[in-house]
């Protein structure tokens, strides 16, 4: 029915454009506004006050009691020295760093091997790339705790596994030990990474040019050296996308953690994510909440800025 | 013809396509294993909770009945949610993309700038400045507030989409219509938003995954058991219950068939949205 009223609309037809006398001009800026305005005002809401309102936050001082009394003085920088001085801070910037890089090179490698797998064409290839993709879209507490039952230590199927095919004597503590839990995290946060490096990956090897890859073989390039040299220097942008994006939506990770580990067993879990939120939401302590959550915003936007300058010369085309 | 030449040449339906096919698999089977163990062990019945049988031969419906009674109720919840969270995000973000992508306004940049802050806002720190605004507001423990926060999470993904969609529409489709009598904004309901159809279920089924799929929001911005969605309900069953693991299974199960069916009913829809989501 609406598709009807589209066609029927003639197309060549010759809009009268009215000469634009000033008053006119404003009256259309102001409509464009219209337009624009509620997503601004709603973007500024929800992430511009946020970014303000935490450097101010980490300014003042939060106790359990404020939200009764509604007092939260100014308090210079307490918290800050506060959150410097807990040894725990220092350590999940580690395991934030950790966690983050760990995660991307897993992510990347595997998404990257899987993407060159799949631009061969053979038959099931696209069901089965589609198919690939539910890790990403699974909510990612759901992925939490479905690998909190395989790694679990006594009845986890991954130990079941290993031990039958006799590659480890006994049951691996994958979230009960503080030697270990960090690198389970990795490889749940791995294992739902990679299908968004596969799909981006795929899309940037289907854009280069096929007859490049001819010529390479004329001239007798094997694979590894047409890897190397041919698909990695064409692909870079879209690298550079993918390790960008994957780096600022990895180093925020919350849900994951607290629903694998909740930062333990030892704090050995515990990133700057989950600190802001145990300080915040768990001791009350918005303040230094606040001050962790900066530290966070300011190591996501050093990154940021990277991305900015390695994509300047393509920047705002859209897609 | 491939990515990484090999050395056999490409003849049709040769055994190497084949091997491929069976690598394929081998792949999926891997990689898709903890969701197969996750349905497994939601359709066995948990009398022996140590040994987990590998199918389930004695597939029986006791942890799904068990999950539905007690969670009922945040599966209702989490659908309100990401429902309004779709029609706030596309009320919002039809006329801003449609306006960048038709009215010559010079935003291209500013609009990837954007999407690029707000990816680098981590949404705990979204939450801790909201969290006391919402107190001020009253709008902590309300579906309305969450709906408002889940709504940001598809924000800036559909402006970029849909404007990326609406600079493929002709002028004159429009400005037709304006000489036909209509204004820019008639002239939008009516033509534009028909003709973004795909765009718009796009966009919509993204919001509704990332509002689904929400937890941070639904963890902070609630204090009492009023507002509960099905992700926050399943992170406080497997802290009470942790013993029980058919029934959170099978709530596992549950939460997870929004992206499942979104593959089925929208498989062509969703690689593109990554892609197109992704802000080159």
């Amino acid at each position: 029915m609406t598709t009807t009223v589209t066609t029927a609309v003639p197309a060549p037809s010759a809009p009268a454009k009215p000469a634009g006398p000033a008053r006119e001009r404003r009256r259309a800026t102001l409509l464009r506004w219209c337009f624009v305005a509620p997503a601004a005002l709603y973007m500024l809401a929800f992430f511009g006050y946020p970014l303000v309102r935490n450097i101010l936050m980490s300014f003042q001082h939060y106790t359990p009691q404020t939200y009764f009394t509604g007092e939260s003085p100014f308090n210079g920088l307490d918290n800050w020295r506060g959150v410097f001085d807990n040894p725990l801070f220092a350590q999940s910037l580690w395991h934030t760093l950790i966690f983050t890089f760990g995660s991307l090179l897993g992510q990347f490698v595997l998404g990257l091997a899987l993407a060159v797998f799949f631009s061969r064409r053979f038959r099931l290839s696209g069901f089965v790339r589609a198919v690939l993709l539910l890790p990403w879209l699974v909510p990612m507490v759901v992925s939490a705790v479905v690998w909190r039952k395989l790694l679990d230590q006594e009845t986890g199927v991954l130990n079941t596994l290993l031990m039958d095919l006799h590659l480890t004597s006994s049951a691996i503590p994958w979230l009960s030990s503080p030697n270990v839990a960090l690198f389970a995290a990795i490889l749940v946060n791995v294992w739902i990474g990679i299908p968004f490096n596969m799909v981006i990956l795929y899309g940037g090897l289907q854009e280069i040019p096929r007859d490049l890859y001819e010529a390479a073989a004329l001239d007798g390039a094997g694979a590894w050296r047409t890897f190397r040299s041919l698909t990695l220097p064409l692909l870079r942008p879209v690298v550079t996308v993918v390790l960008i994006l994957g780096f600022m939506s990895t180093v925020k990770i919350l849900d994951l953690i607290l629903a694998l580990t909740g930062g333990g067993p030892a704090d050995s879990t515990q990133t700057l994510g989950t600190l802001t939120y145990q300080l915040s939401f768990q001791q009350l302590d918005f303040g230094q909440g606040a001050v962790v959550g900066n530290v966070l915003v300011l190591v996501s936007a050093v990154f940021a800025v990277l991305y900015l300058r390695a994509n300047r010369s393509d920047f705002g085309q859209g897609k | 013809m491939t990515a990484v030449p090999t050395r056999a040449l490409p003849v049709p339906g040769t055994p190497r396509r084949a091997g491929n096919t069976v690598i394929a698999l081998a792949i999926l089977v891997v990689l898709l294993f903890p969701l197969y163990w996750m349905l497994n062990i939601a359709l066995q019945p948990g009398e022996s909770l140590a040994a987990t049988r590998w199918l389930p031969t004695s597939a029986g419906w006791d942890n799904f009945q068990r999950a539905l009674s007690s969670q009922g109720g945040s599966l209702v919840t989490s659908l309100v949610v990401a429902v309004g969270a779709v029609v706030v995000c596309l009320a919002l973000a039809a006329p801003a993309a449609y306006a960048l992508a038709q009215f010559g306004m010079r935003s291209g940049r500013a609009i990837v700038f954007a999407t690029l802050i707000t990816q680098m806002v981590p949404g705990i720190v979204i939450a801790n400045a909201l969290y006391s605004a919402y107190v001020d507001l009253g709008l902590v423990n309300s579906t309305l507030g969450l709906i408002l926060a889940d709504a940001s999470l598809g924000l800036p993904f559909s402006i970029v989409l849909l404007r990326a969609f609406m600079v493929s529409i002709p002028r004159e489709v429009v400005e037709a219509a304006l000489v036909d009598g209509a204004n820019r904004f008639t002239a939008f309901v009516r033509i534009v938003l028909p003709m973004s159809r795909n765009a718009l279920i796009n966009a919509g089924l993204f919001t509704f995954l990332f509002a689904w799929s929400d937890f941070m929001f639904a963890l902070t911005l609630n204090t009492t058991d009023d507002v509960k969605p099905i992700t926050l309900s399943m992170y406080e069953y497997i802290g009470a219950h942790v013993s029980d693991w058919g029934a959170v299974m099978a709530t596992a199960v549950v939460s997870a068939v929004p992206a499942a069916i979104l593959l089925v009913v929208a498989q062509k829809y969703v690689a593109a949205g990554i892609t197109g989501g992704s802000v080159k």
